[in-house]
């Protein structure tokens, strides 16, 4: 962190495509500072947040994040992350984070078997985490989704570890909140949009926040994730607690 | 001494390279000598229709193709070059892959993409909309939903994973298109002026080098299958359908970029339709060089090629690159930083010849000014004659059409009509927001898509009636372009140029060629009275097969400048109480409509008649009352007439409908059927806040010379016009959206 400022680290993967979109949305909308790491690298250069930004990494060729998880950057943000480090993975950041074992389950081909892009509403199941503390719990954001293999699934056992620790962090959901079917643009298991790690510090999300954060497109709902992790980021560093700090997170 | 060859070329083999005696004739006389095999390959490419536009070149000379913002002229470079102003320039251009995507609709459909992409980074421009405009036959049919598919998934797949949004496009069916459906793509970019790579060869020395993907098999002829019919024996021309790759173009994307910048390429030419050959040729041509080039070190992806399969192949995802002498390995280092080759296979020389070698021969040694088109490629006039269909369709009598008695059932019937419904089980596939530039989506007009470096907006749009040009093949071309520069104004944008894809027949048959001359006669008029000079394109003959010939298709991508970011206006209806106004003349013209179509099932009649001068003079005034802070919304009256338009304006923002309460009845047209659905061009319907600006904007149409009418009151459940229907915004947004959707997934 410099001048009050978050590092947001966005790694660049061949392939990557929302790598500026990410970049953007930290640096000019939220006036922090943003560097991207290229995916041969094995430095993070000191960056506060580690983004894995959505695209085609490696062109998805065998499976959607199955060889970017063996990128030499990546040894360092697993590592980064299991010293407690801020990681989000969006879209194929997401894939990339359960094929490289930090966050359980798989992402399947979506339902429908067809891409989809459009809005969708999101209700925040959990407030408390660093990426949604900006959020009121229940809260319904409107984010859009871009992804053919955003069905996530899992085992029974393993879902309700993620129920009964409170690491759903977004579900699909309609005007009212509700979590229908029709308001599932993938088929995934129990409306789920996004989870956390158990210690609550990585997140993978299908919906893309960085394209809900410019107000000159119009929708601004991402941006309350970008702002979660900049007043977490703040925070630890005002109160001198390191990275390394332990956080569970409470629904 | 002789180039090598393989086999001996006989004038027979010529004819079935499809090269005509006389164009042999001139080959022979050329070269003072018989061709090799691997020179016959080459003429036979580089003077197909495909490349050498022999046939449509004399006609496209007719249009408008400089001044304006045009920074390069149509055909000088891969794509025209506009500026938009605070040191920025658009590069934009559309193509087609028609016959590719007849027998590979997926494949087909991907790399005609990955093609109109490269063009534009091919000079220096960094791609940042994708449109596309696509034409099939009726949608009950299995084998249109089996093409509809895979093309949808084609550019989807293809586009999403490059990572260039596609923002807008236009889905028709008729029948007409079943055999042969049309799949033209366009791509816009964006390069600081000044900083743009040219497509050329210059500087004796300097090295050529090849880079991307390696070369293969595929696509051997690609071209010369594009430059003939479709017929049966098209399956078995699967094999000239190149395979996309998207990751790999966007490693070339990125890596190409990076290396323009450094300032040390002389010039760069993507490898599209005729590979090496191609890009060889025109670029030494252009550059008044020649090149000396070896195959053998060309990386290939299979063994034994031929130096006729090198020289002809369309791999994809290649470029070829001239660089400046003693900088080949800074510009080598930035692809391999992005794991690409870049090898170097031969240089620059004096004179106009491009000599190819392969396994220790010369296998060829031919002037490149001789293959290109503006220089040695053969310029045909053909044959042209007035189509007797004309006859039958202009025979057509309005009054013989029985009037229906329940309007509302009929605007239903329209708006789930596949051409008018939502297509967004199509647009969905697509990824329309990376990049985070999209301003509008699917709620305008046209695309309005941020330039954010250059503080403002760009809109675009493609558009083209082939039933108004099969009816009227002049007033149809004038349509087109007059259509797409009132969309791009419904959403603020000033039209500033237009690139286009002509997709017609068999140019050989005098009906086609008249169809082509007429269409291209209306555009040019209507680019000239828009000042839209055309900044190039594309033309696909031969979209026949043995039982149709597709309507001439004239597609017409419009590009828009929106200065001011705060004027971008879409077409829904915003709040209750806000005043509907429509701007124009509507006189009931019924012929060539998609009611006639639909309802009727009948392609008659011409189509609806437009005068220039009063469009220009309506677009000025829609400005105007943008720019003056009038107008909540504008949509254009097109497909499905004043009625289809009213009921879009309701629901196109599916989160806010809006109800209206609309009375016609003032507009003086008899029947209720035409007044409602008749396309009368030249109409656009704008809402405002108040009675004050609805006067306002009522005394700046005066002016104009255009009427105005206040025709209603938005705010209600329903979609109410005075007399004559009244239908629920929600019964109307289900048949809108779920047509497309329950017919496709048979639901």
């Amino acid at each position: 962190m410099d001048n009050g400022r978050v590092k947001f680290g966005v790694v660049v993967f061949p392939g990557s495509n929302c790598d500026h979109d990410a970049y953007y949305a930290a640096k000019k909308v939220l006036g922090q500072e943003s560097e991207f790491l290229w995916h041969k690298e094995t430095d993070l250069r000191g960056a506060d947040v580690v983004v894995l930004p959505g695209g085609f990494s490696y062109g998805d060729y065998l499976r959607c994040g199955a060889i970017a998880r063996f990128s030499p950057v990546m040894k360092e943000v697993v590592r980064f992350a299991k010293d407690g480090g801020t990681v989000i993975g969006i879209c194929n950041g997401f894939q990339i984070l359960v094929e490289s074992g930090l966050l359980p389950g798989v992402l399947l081909r979506n339902s429908s078997l067809r891409f989809v892009c459009k809005y969708v509403r999101l209700k925040v199941e959990n407030a408390a985490t660093r990426f949604t503390r900006a959020c009121t719990p229940g809260e319904i954001l409107s984010i859009p989704v871009a992804h053919g293999d955003g069905n996530y699934f899992t085992d029974p056992d393993t879902l309700r570890r993620l129920e009964e620790n409170n690491q759903i962090v977004f579900r699909y959901c309609d005007t009212r909140g509700e979590a229908t079917v029709e308001a599932n643009p993938n088929g995934s298991l129990g409306n789920i949009a996004g989870i956390t790690n158990s210690e609550g510090n990585v997140l993978g999300m299908m919906p893309h926040p960085e394209r809900a954060s410019d107000p000159l497109l119009g929708h601004t709902d991402g941006q309350k994730i970008f702002r979660s992790i900049i007043d977490t980021v703040r925070q630890m560093s005002y109160t001198g607690s390191t990275a390394k700090r332990e956080e569970v997170p409470h629904g | 001494m002789e180039p090598y060859s393989e086999h001996l070329v006989t004038p027979e083999i010529a004819r079935q390279h499809g090269l005509t005696d006389e164009e042999f004739g001139w080959i022979l006389k050329l070269l003072g000598r018989n061709p090799s095999w691997t020179e016959l390959g080459i003429y036979s490419v580089m003077w197909s229709e495909h490349c050498s536009y022999k046939n449509s070149i004399a006609l496209l000379k007719t249009l408008p193709r400089s001044g304006g913002r045009l920074l390069v002229s149509a055909g000088e470079e891969n794509a025209g070059l506009v500026d938009i102003g605070n040191g920025l320039a658009v590069a934009f251009k559309i193509e087609s892959h028609n016959h590719p995507s007849a027998v590979e609709p997926y494949q087909g459909a991907a790399t005609g993409v990955g093609g109109i992409m490269r063009d534009i980074f091919t000079m220096g421009a960094r791609p940042i909309a994708s449109l596309n405009s696509l034409r099939f036959g009726d949608l009950g049919s299995d084998r249109t939903k089996y093409l509809l598919k895979g093309v949808v998934k084609g550019i989807g797949d293809y586009g999403n994973s490059f990572g260039v949004p596609t923002v807008a496009g236009e889905v028709y069916f008729d029948p007409c298109y079943q055999e042969n459906p049309l799949v033209n793509a366009m791509s816009v970019g964006v390069v600081k002026t000044g900083q743009w790579a040219r497509a050329v060869a210059k500087g004796k020395g300097n090295p050529v080098m090849i880079v991307g993907s390696s070369t293969g098999r595929d696509g051997i002829h690609g071209a010369t299958f594009a430059s003939e019919e479709i017929s049966e024996a098209s399956e078995a021309k699967r094999p000239s359908v190149q395979v996309g790759d998207p990751f790999t173009e966007k490693l070339l994307l990125e890596a190409t970029l990076e290396a323009i910048r450094t300032g040390f390429v002389v010039g760069i030419q993507d490898m599209g339709a005729a590979g090496i050959i191609c890009s060889t040729s025109e670029m030494s041509a252009r550059g008044l060089s020649g090149m000396d080039i070896n195959l053998d070190r060309v990386p290939t992806r299979e063994t034994g090629m031929s130096a006729y399969e090198i020289m002809l192949s369309e791999s994809q995802e290649r470029m070829l690159v001239v660089v400046e002498r003693g900088r080949e390995q800074e510009v080598e280092r930035i692809f391999s930083k992005w794991d690409l080759h870049a090898e170097i296979i031969g240089e620059v020389i004096e004179g106009d010849r491009l000599i190819v070698r392969h396994q220790g021969r010369v296998v060829a040694d031919v002037s490149p000014h001789s293959l290109v088109l503006g220089g040695g490629a053969p310029v045909y006039h053909r044959e042209s004659r007035r189509p007797s269909y004309l006859d039958q369709t202009e025979r057509f009598d309005a009054s013989s059409i029985p009037e229906p008695d329940d309007l509302g059932e009929i605007l239903l019937r329209l708006v789930g009509s596949p051409n008018i419904a939502s297509k967004r089980w199509v647009y969905e596939q697509y990824d329309s927001m990376v990049r985070t530039n999209n301003v509008v989506l699917a709620q305008g007009d046209a695309a309005v898509v941020l330039v954010k470096e250059a503080n403002r907006a760009l809109a675009l749009k493609t558009d083209c009636n082939g039933r108004y040009v099969y009816l009227s093949p002049r007033v149809g071309g004038m349509i087109a372009v007059a259509e797409a520069a009132r969309n791009v104004v419904c959403t603020g944008g000033v039209p500033v140029a237009i690139t286009n894809c002509l997709n017609f027949g068999n140019p050989y048959k005098p009906e086609v060629y008249w169809q082509f001359k007429e269409a291209v006669a209306g555009m040019g008029e209507a680019c000239m009275a828009f000042d839209t000079p055309v900044t190039g394109g594309n033309v696909s003959f031969y979209n026949e097969s043995p039982t149709a010939s597709v309507f001439p298709t004239p597609v017409i991508g419009m590009l828009g400048v929106v200065d001011d970011l705060s004027m971008v206006t879409s077409a829904a209806f915003r709040e209750q109480g806000d005043i509907i106004l429509l701007l124009g003349e509507t006189r009931g013209h019924i012929g060539g409509s998609e009611y006639l179509a639909t309802i009727h099932k009948a392609t008659a009649g011409q189509a609806p008649p437009i005068d220039l001068l009063r469009e220009k003079r309506l677009q000025e005034l829609t400005l105007e009352c943008i720019r003056q802070n009038l107008v909540r919304s504008a949509h254009d009256c097109s497909d499905g007439g004043l009625g289809v338009a009213l009921a879009e304006c309701c629901i196109i923002d599916e989160e806010k409908m809006r109800g209206a309460q609309i009375d016609l009845r003032d507009l003086g047209v008899g029947r209720s059927d035409f007044l409602l659905f008749g396309e009368d061009q030249s109409r656009i319907i704008v809402s405002t806040r108040d009675e004050e600006s609805a006067a306002d904007i009522i005394s700046r149409a005066e002016k104009h010379q255009i009427s105005a009418a206040r025709i209603g009151v938005v705010g209600g459940s329903d979609l109410k016009i005075a007399g004559m229907l009244e239908v629920g915004v929600r019964q109307l947004a289900g048949v809108y959206y779920g047509a497309i959707d329950s017919e496709v997934e048979n639901r």
